[in-house]
């Protein structure tokens, strides 16, 4: 026995795309043959499983990311952006570099969070870089999670999460308090390799809000990010990779 | 150049489009250093040729870019895989045997080199209808796919999956 129906028309049954009438004949149809009923029930396990599986790849932070830096890099170079890529090479036109630069503005626009963000994360790095000069990095300085914590007691109206990840290659080096936005931050620094990287916690002002962002700007990464409770923001001359990396951990 | 009300359509319209887009690419190129090259190009394309885009689905309008530049890669890059005659049978990916489908313990891991095993035709009718959810009209609409011969081409493409699948399962428990 070989039903041709259970070939084809029993896809366009499953996917919806017969008319009314066929669809009606379908069913007659599939009564009545065990072969369709197979076909179908297949069919729909296969969905399930495809659908149940997290296949979908959305457009990842890194290909945002990557568009973003090469406009920050060609708005500051002043030079118009390389359109190839690693293995494949094209040779752009005038028109194509343009529309390079139109497009890349565009999307530039369209990703930046929002002009207030875009201020409070050019303050986040100033504050950053404000803290490596001498004296200025802690207020309290220990890798001890305990002795950091109880610090803030007092002096900011909420209490930030404080660990060490000394074992995952993140010591902590200390805390202290900064001004981003006319608010009162906490500032806790841990330490790379050489590097040292900021963490900055502020109470959520939006508390619906759970949204991740990420740049680069004058060769400093940042990554910030909302929960209800408290907004972060990591920034450090550190590999974006290593910022990743703590972030992970923080928000493990 | 695109005016500046056009620009801001392709806002609206297009770029709200772009996880479909990486979606599909990752999908056709199976890696994703690859496919965000592809997409990175495939949306100049797409702002490009935006005068040329008269209102309409803007989703498949953008993933049927994004599928001519995966091919154009893929042409250039890995031409064994786009061979017309391209049987999924005979020139099976060493990596998606049954025996290494079977080896695999993850139930997802298995099943994205199942679909990463098939031919890039079958694979994107899959991933537009299983993923993407897109209709018979959509998906001819961006493969070029004949509308009356998307259902059988889909069929063909589930069976393949099933097969691989089932092989594996095979494999596993002999």
């Amino acid at each position: 026995m070989n039903c041709e129906l259970a070939q084809t028309t029993v896809h366009g049954y499953f996917d919806g795309e017969l008319d009314a009438v066929r669809s009606a004949e379908f069913e007659r149809h599939l009564e009545r043959c065990p072969e369709c009923q197979t076909a179908l029930e297949g069919i729909e396990s296969l969905r399930t499983l495809l659908q149940q599986s997290n296949l979908y790849e959305q457009a990842s932070p890194h290909l945002r990311e990557r568009i973003r830096e090469q406009l920050a890099e060609t708005s500051s170079a002043g030079r118009l952006p390389p359109v190839y890529s690693r293995r494949w090479f094209l040779v752009p036109t005038f028109g194509v570099l343009a529309a390079a630069a139109a497009v890349l503005a565009v999307v530039f626009f369209v990703l930046q969070p929002h002009t207030h963000a875009a201020r409070i994360t050019a303050e986040l790095i100033d504050a950053h870089v404000r803290s490596l000069q001498p004296g200025h990095l802690t207020d309290v300085q220990s890798t001890d999670q305990h002795t950091v914590k109880p610090w803030f007691d007092g002096k900011l109206d909420f209490i930030p999460p404080v660990s060490d990840y000394s074992e995952q290659g993140f010591p902590l080096v200390g805390g202290r308090l900064d001004v981003v936005d006319g608010h009162s931050v906490a500032a806790l620094v841990y330490s790379r390799r050489r590097h040292f990287i900021n963490l900055f916690v502020w109470p959520s002002r939006n508390k619906e809000t759970i949204f991740e962002t990420s740049g680069s700007r004058q060769g400093y990464n940042w990554i910030m990010w909302g929960s209800p409770d408290m907004e972060f923001c990591l920034v450090s001359d550190a590999a974006s990779g290593d910022l990743r990396g703590l972030k992970d951990l923080i928000t493990r | 150049m695109l005016e500046p009300q056009d620009r801001i359509r392709f806002e609206q319209l297009v770029l709200p489009h772009l996880d479909s887009a990486a979606n599909l690419a990752r999908w056709l190129l199976r890696n994703r250093a690859d496919s965000d090259d592809v997409v990175q190009e495939a949306m100049l394309r797409a702002y490009r040729f935006f005068e040329r885009f008269h209102g309409g689905d803007a989703r498949a309008w953008l993933l049927q870019i994004v599928r001519n530049t995966c091919y154009t890669w893929l042409e250039k890059n890995r031409p064994s895989e786009m061979m017309t005659e391209f049987d999924e049978e005979v020139h099976q990916l060493p990596s998606t045997t049954p025996e290494t489908l079977a080896a695999q313990a993850d139930e997802r891991q298995r099943l994205m080199l199942a679909l990463e095993s098939l031919s890039p035709r079958s694979r994107e009718v899959l991933v537009l209808r299983e993923l993407e959810g897109c209709s018979y009209k959509q998906i001819g609409e961006i493969t070029g796919i004949p509308i009356g011969t998307v259902m059988s081409t889909l069929s063909r493409a589930r069976e393949r999956l099933q097969r691989t699948l089932t092989s594996a399962a095979a494999k596993e428990a002999s």
